[in-house]
């Protein structure tokens, strides 16, 4: 038999509610541990919920989260930089050596800055330019960086001046001043990132290069840019945690990197890139000093805490993975 | 009475949602053992994920398949592999760095974790595979450098290898060139004489025709008709497949054909293309035939500046153009719907909105931040232009069929305002409906005055829209033919590489 009848026109799917888009936001995820990790803490131990407490544990990590937050653009452009903790180290060294040497402490900053800087262009250079994959381009600049700081340093600490030590020792409105540069960053980036053209073309070089390089925009140029304010941006941090211990020394924030990573990861971002966010990555950065200053008032072994850790970065990835493989299909 | 032929599969109220959309409803199809089964409809009909839904590569939302008369559960594809049922896709999946013996005798169970690999046996295996087919392969040859027919022809050995009962085919000839698609032919009449089902999903109703036994029109994710394929005719099938009868299949655009706006002399890059010249007027629409790898990808890349010309000249609306990069391209009015729509066309996973305003950040952020009213407004609009069709501008674009995601790449393109399109196999792996729409537009952007580079590999789709055709072959133009000259029969002739010819 012929069926001449017209079939009824299919509807499309009606578009997805509010609450639906909202609750697969990876950072929701993020979000949902943070409540989680505060309301635990607080009830293993009633001092816990004191703000400025977490606020100080905050301080000995902040110029890390700054520096994932940039980390997190780069990750999001399809890259991976693995070298700002050593970099950090790199620049704090440079800038304590110089200054020791008596040069003024405002041009100390500025060369430490600049190195930095110059750090993040061999790295653009490499993976950019040569077209070398990023991972293996920073894990050896990351090598490089770390033992270059040895050799200005040796195995001493150099000390900075008095009148340079002390930044997580000033308040402004009684917040630490590393966690106001660390909010303020984190706006300025969130808005680069989720309102301008060009932080809608990092999402696309991320999601696919070669679309995007058919669509004029120039992933090359952007990438680059992204390399060297990561580079200044993990000086600038290197700096600020050198007036925080009050000396340098080229095992600063060892292992740091893979901190760093960890915050992108907590927060949603995707390793492949293309997708996550700066709220993500800030959210992820309170997160994880919600969750060690937690254990450490509730007595928890350090051992115990690092599993803890290591458990919270794999559940991250796995709901992650499990959110996008959802939504895309 | 009638003797009935036996059922090899009996598939009962099939459906298939993907979050939220019905993409298949309740579909019920019989296979008989022995026959070759035309699956057609346009994309997005939902043949394609029937297929899949039978290799087991999706699981249906309901319904109940029987194989021989027996319930089964394809829950992967392993699973319909040891049930001996094999899918054969359009560019074929395989692992390029393994032999093609091991390609062929992938997935067979037997040995343990430790014993010897029986390799004399997995190559006597494989080349009796491929000796059945009639296919002369060095089995021990990687797959990699294969051409796509040959791939096809080892997928087509491993499930025979498998013993497959029911081998579904994808859209296997759209890569092929003629005498690949007999080869391909007489292979499949050769199975169905071994009592194996073959399922054809193809676009191409002349190969339906010379190949298939019954023929099952799918519509909007419903089976539509089932028609032994004599009982039916052409006209029937397509008035099937798009549910209204085909106003004038192609139009003839009237455009009045203006300056030059694109001047190309001499341009070469060793081993794409050679001393390629021609000059594109506005309002005109010049297409370049040929088979695929003669080149013409190669030269509209060039033109984009995605890979640039090494010697040449471009001029553009009479001036000396330098392009080394899209960008100088997109500022010169130029704009390219790429062939590798998935590769270098869309975002997947970004929204559709995002996809249409890709090429066009000024235009939504004309301050640096994007205004997103702005931003809105621009994407609602080409959505109508093109009438796309989707369900919200903040889908992911993956999710709209093939003919949408084509319309959105091109609507991306029109927000640039170009003066010169470029336009690469613009309808391929797009259904008839759709195309229709898109010889409409391509007619229309002609008429507004724009100047057209049309790359196709459908003879009639140039015979009927361009004002001129260049062929190329092995990287040289090798003839220019007027519209009215031009014929399915010499454009071919001028396709075709010929050996020792001095040009």
């Amino acid at each position: 038999m012929m069926n001449s009848t017209p079939a009824p026109t299919r509807e499309l799917a009606p578009a997805r509610p509010t609450w639906h888009i909202v609750l697969v936001r990876p950072e929701t995820m993020t979000f949902l541990l943070l409540l989680f990790g505060l309301v635990g803490a607080s009830f293993l131990s009633p001092f816990f919920l004191d703000a400025g407490y977490i606020l100080r544990s905050f301080t000995l990590t902040a110029e890390m989260s700054i520096v994932a937050l940039v980390l997190t653009m780069v990750v999001i452009s399809g890259e991976i930089d693995l070298s700002p903790a050593a970099n950090m180290a790199l620049s704090a060294c440079i800038f304590a050596w110089v200054q020791d040497a008596g040069v003024p402490l405002p041009i100390a900053v500025i060369v430490g800055l600049l190195a930095g800087l110059a750090m993040g262009a061999l790295n653009a250079f490499m993976s950019i330019r040569m077209q070398l994959p990023s991972i293996i381009v920073t894990i050896g600049t990351l090598i490089f960086f770390r033992g270059l700081a040895q050799v200005i340093a040796g195995d001493r600490s150099i000390r900075v001046p008095d009148s340079f030590i002390g930044i997580n020792n000033v308040m402004i409105a009684g917040i630490p001043l590393p966690v106001v540069i660390f909010v303020l960053v984190a706006i300025l980036l969130g808005l680069v990132l989720g309102t301008t053209a060009v932080g809608r073309q990092i999402y696309q070089i991320g999601t696919n290069q070669q679309a995007a390089l058919h669509a004029g925009i120039n992933a090359k140029k952007i990438k680059v840019g992204l390399f060297l304010v990561l580079g200044l941006v993990s000086a600038a941090a290197g700096i600020m945690a050198a007036s925080r211990l009050g000396s340098v020394r080229y095992d600063l924030v060892l292992g740091g990197e893979l901190q760093m990573v960890l915050m992108a990861m907590l927060g949603g971002t995707y390793i492949f890139g293309g997708r996550g966010t700066i709220l993500g990555t800030f959210l992820a950065a309170w997160l994880l000093v919600i969750v060690s200053t937690g254990m450490t008032v509730a007595n928890l072994l350090p051992a115990i805490q690092l599993t803890v850790l290591g458990i919270l970065l794999i559940v991250a990835i796995i709901a992650t993975n499990f959110i996008y493989a959802r939504t895309q299909r | 009475m009638k003797r009935e032929p036996s059922m090899l599969v009996e598939a009962r109220g099939i459906s298939k949602q993907f979050g939220g959309v019905e993409v298949l409803s309740d579909v019920d199809l019989d296979l008989h053992a022995g026959e070759i089964h035309a699956l057609l409809g346009e994309n997005g009909a939902g043949k394609s994920t029937f297929a899949k839904i039978l290799a087991g590569v999706h699981r249906p939302t309901r319904g109940t398949l029987k194989l021989n008369g027996s319930k089964v559960d394809v829950t992967n594809p392993i699973a319909a592999q040891k049930l001996g049922i094999a899918l054969i896709h359009q560019e074929p999946i395989s692992f390029p760095d393994l032999s093609i013996a091991e390609n062929i005798v992938m997935g067979r169970q037997g040995g343990g974790l430790l014993s010897r690999v029986p390799w004399a046996k997995i190559i006597a295996d494989a080349r009796q595979y491929l000796d059945m087919l009639g296919v002369s392969l060095d089995v021990t040859l990687p797959m990699r450098g294969l051409s796509i027919a040959n791939q096809q022809m080892v997928e087509i050995a491993r499930s025979l290898a498998s013993d497959s009962k029911l081998i579904i085919m994808d859209e296997p000839t759209a890569p092929l060139t003629p005498r690949e698609v007999d080869t391909l032919f007489n292979i499949a009449r050769r199975l169905r004489e071994e009592g194996r089902t073959i399922i054809f999903i193809s676009h191409r109703l002349e190969e339906v025709r010379m190949l298939c036994d019954r023929v099952t029109i799918f519509r909007d994710g419903a089976h539509i008709s089932t028609q032994k394929i004599d009982d039916i005719s052409d006209e029937d099938i397509i008035k099937l497949m798009i549910g209204r009868t085909l106003k004038k299949f192609m139009r003839k655009h009237v455009a009045e054909i203006g300056d030059i706006a694109m001047e190309v002399s001499e341009l070469s890059r060793p081993g794409a293309f050679e001393d390629v010249s021609f000059t594109l007027r506005r309002g005109e629409i010049i297409g370049l035939g040929g088979l695929v790898g003669a080149g013409r990808t190669d030269v509209a890349r060039a033109l984009f500046g995605v890979e640039p010309a090494i010697s040449g000249h471009i001029r553009i609306n009479g001036v000396d153009a330098m392009i080394h990069t899209p960008t100088d391209a997109i500022d010169l009015g130029l704009a390219f719907v790429p062939e590798d729509r998935a590769g270098h066309g869309i975002f997947a996973t970004l929204s559709v909105e995002h996809n249409l305003t890709a090429a066009v950040p000024g235009k939504i952020a004309p301050s640096g931040f994007i205004s997103r009213s702005l931003e809105r407004e621009i994407s609602r609009k080409a959505v109508d232009d093109l009438s796309i069709r989707l369900a919200s501008l903040r889908q992911p674009i993956a999710e709209l069929s093939g003919g949408n995601q084509q319309k959105a790449i091109l609507a991306r393109w029109l927000l640039t305002e170009p003066d010169i399109l470029i336009l690469d196999e613009p309808t391929r792996g797009i259904d008839i409906g759709v195309k229709a729409e898109f010889y409409d537009m391509i007619g229309d952007l002609a008429e507004q005055g724009r100047a057209i580079l049309l790359i196709s590999s459908e003879l009639p789709e140039l015979l009927s829209l361009c004002d001129r055709i260049l062929v190329m072959s092995e990287g040289r133009i090798t003839a220019e033919i007027p519209r009215e000259e031009a014929t399915q029969e010499n454009i071919m002739q001028a396709a075709v590489p010929r050996k020792g010819v001095a040009a």
